[in-house]
């Protein structure tokens, strides 16, 4: 296995003077998909902030060996970090096509635009209908591959996602992780992935680290994630 | 009628430096919520460093692009240097910054080109155009340029993807940060346009309400009221407004209330819009999060 | 605790004795401006309990000092009322015209209404010389009072009669503010300015004391418009445009936000930068003028710098450090 896309040791997270997370280690693999799974509250979604710099944070983090934990929110993002955050995050007021616009906005290289939109259109061909649509005014499951989408244009290395399931009805989540495994797989793009559906994200992930309040409880792989008798129970429901 | 009509026109006039006014204060407002008070100030001064390149030779035209330079390049230092520092601070902070601003603008050009009335060029000389019986020359010119203004500004936030990045950064920073937008260079951009905008409307205004110190002081009130009545978070309303305070103030002044007090005019306007309408005739409703 | 409110007391009726003694030790042109700077106290002691302690920012107070002011020329040269009449009378009118004003400002919330009072302040100099009101305001030309003379036969001169006049209103007042602030209504004032809709819940009607401090802050400005309308001998609109307004503003940003001591600082600077400026305009010619704005602009800025909610802040934090530090937390 090659060097991880991500290295997390001693993640700390504050919002304020309130600490968050008490020092997390956990990797994702190249080419690889990590869950990230805990109860409600248990920090999940801070550590997805926490990485992105979107709040105060301690720590050594380092994207393919490179220490970003001093650099800003839109320095991370431009160095292939897409996250798509809680709530989709979508510029409620523009067009679909306008938000999509933006995520090739800060690329480096501007060329194959027109290719990329058309493998995006691929994935989601109901995107491709909705183009001049504005984008407050597109339902749930919409969004959600409109944001899934916007990401995809900055060309990420690595994908973060918070929560992609939720509030979708069920067959649409089947197509949505269906689509997140083909760009996995099809494209080389790194997934850390923030999941309350525990047993989704484990059919889809390499890896799994099991949060709760701020703290690593258990990692290990999937595989081994999902026979372990306490997840199972507290986290899989049987 | 003849009378009422010519009033109609040169209303127009003003009212376009009061809809580009307008423009560059709903940009900042759209961006930061905050208004700036030294909006007209700053545009006083970028008036008198144009008549000083004039002064000393320059055409009328290569002054005007200088100064619509050098103040997008002031706007953009400013943000940076001063507005900046005060971004996470209660309102009341921000407002006293932007007066204290305004203070030394004044100060400044009062300083470096004395309290003297002076004359403005215009570049639109001659009594009138196509003839026209109503508006001089430069009032025409005037309404001309600040129809073009409205129409590059409105064209370069829709067709350019700099244009995007930037509403996008005033709607929502934190996404915009999530792909990468620098959000606090927007900002800058965003003062340093309206900076250029306000160059502008100084230059056109001077002409006619000649240039002095204080000469923008009740131009910005105007401007208000116009930002105010259009919707003060929606560029084009704030835009159409200028022009119907300018009609408003002009003809109020002429039949009602005398010329000398319609100051009083855009005063009614600022309160009655906000007690009755505050969201003006175009804006959206404001929601106050708890 | 105890040391420093006896120290407190005992500064301020150091002061109140200085004050008093100041017209029997200083001459004509002076005693002058010592009242010219008591004046200013009032004024900014009204703003400041609606800006400092409320929250609510008016960039127009010189709208009401001008009422105050024009309310007092015309009930003395009009209906023939002595100055001691005319300005308390003028004074109601102010509260009224405050508090009324206080219902929209209701509705607009900080920085809309800093835009309406800019607005307001813009538009007075024009609304005070309006031809229609000229029988009464005197239009441009403005209207002459005579000066109060001392009454009794005092052995006083005018200037000393005035000032004294002035520094009892300022006393009272002051000493009222003091109560107000220091008591339920002043924590009731800053409630409402930092946690607008606890206090509600709480409550406080939010709305009655917005509205009625409004019209406070306006009384104390009519007081100060009077007493100043008769220690001149004139009002006429240029001398209450935007730039009076804003001077108010200064003066309660130097003295501190929710600072009633801190008023006499910001009063004499106010008092005295223009003034200064203006001597310096004969040796430095026109372009010296330019000083007092500069001078302002840039305090205001490295004030907001310093201490964005003004002195009252910085002391808060000093002191809660201290606290800390002496293991008080």
């Amino acid at each position: 296995m090659s060097a991880p896309i991500l290295e997390a040791k001693g993640l700390k997270a504050y919002y304020g003077p309130v600490q968050a997370l008490f020092g997390l280690d956990f990797v994702v693999e190249e080419r690889g998909v990590t869950a990230l799974l805990g109860a409600n509250g248990a920090g999940k979604t801070t550590t997805l902030r926490a990485l992105s710099g979107l709040i105060a944070r301690e720590g050594d983090i380092r994207l393919r060996g490179k220490p970003i934990g001093a650099l800003s929110t839109e320095d991370i993002a431009r160095l292939g970090v897409a996250h798509v955050p809680d709530g989709r995050g979508t510029f409620v007021d523009l067009t679909v096509d306008e938000n999509l616009r933006l995520g090739a906005y800060a690329r480096a290289d501007g060329k194959d635009l027109k290719l990329d939109f058309e493998r995006v259109f691929a994935y989601f061909p109901r995107l491709a209908e909705r183009r001049r649509q504005q984008a407050g005014t597109l339902s749930g499951g919409e969004q959600q591959m409109l944001a899934i989408s916007r990401a995809l244009l900055t060309r990420p290395s690595l994908l973060m996602l918070d929560e992609p399931s939720f509030g979708l009805a069920p067959m649409l989540v089947e197509e949505i992780f269906r689509i997140l495994a083909a760009i996995n797989r099809d494209e080389g793009v790194s997934l850390l992935l923030v999941e309350q559906n525990a047993s989704l994200a484990l059919d889809l992930a390499d890896h799994a680290v099991l949060i709760e309040t701020g703290r690593v409880a258990m990692s290990g792989s999937a595989l081994a994630m999902r026979a372990d008798g306490s997840v199972r129970r507290a986290y899989l429901g049987y | 009628m003849s009378e009422f009509l010519h009033q109609l026109a040169s209303g127009l006039a003003l009212g376009g430096v009061y809809a580009i006014m307008a423009l560059a204060l709903v940009m900042i407002y759209q961006a930061t919520q905050l208004v700036n008070f030294a909006q007209g100030e700053m545009a006083m001064f970028s008036t008198y460093f144009a008549w000083k390149l004039m002064d000393m030779g320059w055409p009328y035209w290569r002054a005007f692009f200088a100064t619509v330079a050098v103040s997008f390049i002031g706007g953009i230092v400013i943000e940076r240097l001063i507005v900046r520092p005060f971004a996470n601070a209660p309102v009341l902070a921000s407002i006293i910054v932007f007066i204290g601003l305004a203070l030394i603008f004044n100060a400044l050009a009062g300083w470096l080109y004395g309290y003297s009335v002076v004359s403005f060029n215009t570049p639109f000389s001659g009594r009138s155009w196509f003839g026209n019986v109503y508006m001089s020359a430069h009032e025409s010119g005037a309404v001309l340029v600040s129809l073009a203004v409205l129409a590059l500004v409105y064209a370069f936030f829709r067709f350019t993807s700099l244009g995007l990045a930037m509403r996008a950064a005033a709607q929502n920073p934190t996404s915009s940060r999530l792909v990468g937008i620098r959000v606090g260079w927007m900002l800058a951009l965003g003062w340093g346009l309206a900076a250029a905008i306000g160059a502008i409307a100084g230059m056109m205004a001077a002409p006619i309400v000649y240039l002095d110190p204080n000469m923008m002081g009740g131009v910005l009130i105007y401007a208000f009221a116009g930002a105010v009545l259009g919707g003060i978070d929606n560029p084009f309303g704030a835009a159409f407004g200028g022009f119907a305070v300018g009609v408003l103030e002009n003809l109020m002044g002429a039949y009602v209330v005398g010329s000398e007090t319609k100051l009083s005019v855009a005063l009614a306007i600022i309160i009655g819009v906000l007690v009755w309408r505050p969201y003006g005739l175009f804006g959206r409703r404001l929601v106050a999060r708890v | 605790m105890a040391r420093a409110d006896e120290l407190a007391r005992f500064a301020t009726l150091a002061v109140f004795a200085a004050g008093l003694a100041f017209p029997f030790l200083a001459s004509g042109y002076h005693i002058y401006q010592g009242a010219q700077t008591l004046i200013y106290a009032i004024a900014l002691l009204g703003l400041n309990l609606l800006t400092g302690f409320n929250g609510q920012i008016s960039l127009g107070h010189g709208a009401f000092f001008a009422i105050g002011a024009y309310g007092t020329a015309v009930l003395a040269t009009k209906a023939g009322l002595p100055y001691w009449a005319a300005i308390p009378l003028a004074s109601v009118v102010c509260f009224v015209a405050g508090f009324l004003f206080g219902f929209p400002a209701l509705r607009f919330g900080g920085l809309y209404l800093a835009l309406a009072t800019f607005a307001l302040a813009v538009a007075t100099p024009q609304i005070l010389a309006f031809k229609g009101f000229e029988g009464w305001t005197g239009g441009f030309q403005g209207v002459i009072l005579t000066k109060p003379k001392p009454p009794f036969g005092l052995p006083l001169t005018g200037d000393q009669w005035l000032y004294l006049v002035c520094f009892f209103s300022a006393a009272l007042l002051y000493w009222a503010a003091r109560n107000l602030a220091k008591g339920r209504v002043g924590r009731a004032l800053v409630a409402i300015r930092d946690h607008p809709i606890a206090a509600e819940t709480m409550g406080v009607n939010a709305a009655l004391y917005k509205t009625s401090c409004f019209g406070v802050s306006a009384l104390y400005a009519g007081v100060a418009g009077g007493l100043s309308a008769i220690a001149v001998g004139f009002v006429s609109p240029e001398s209450f445009g935007l730039a009076l307004s804003l001077s108010f503003l200064v003066g309660v940003v130097i003295g501190g936000l929710a600072s009633l001591g801190g008023v006499i600082f910001g009063a004499l600077f106010i008092e005295f930068v223009p003034n200064i400026a203006d001597q310096l305009t004969m040796s430095f010619g026109e372009s010296a003028k330019a000083l007092p704005g500069a001078i302002y602009g840039v305090l205001l800025i490295l004030a907001m710098a310093a201490a964005p909610t003004g002195a009252a802040g910085a002391l808060r934090m000093i002191s809660k450090r201290a606290a800390g530090a002496l293991g008080f937390r």
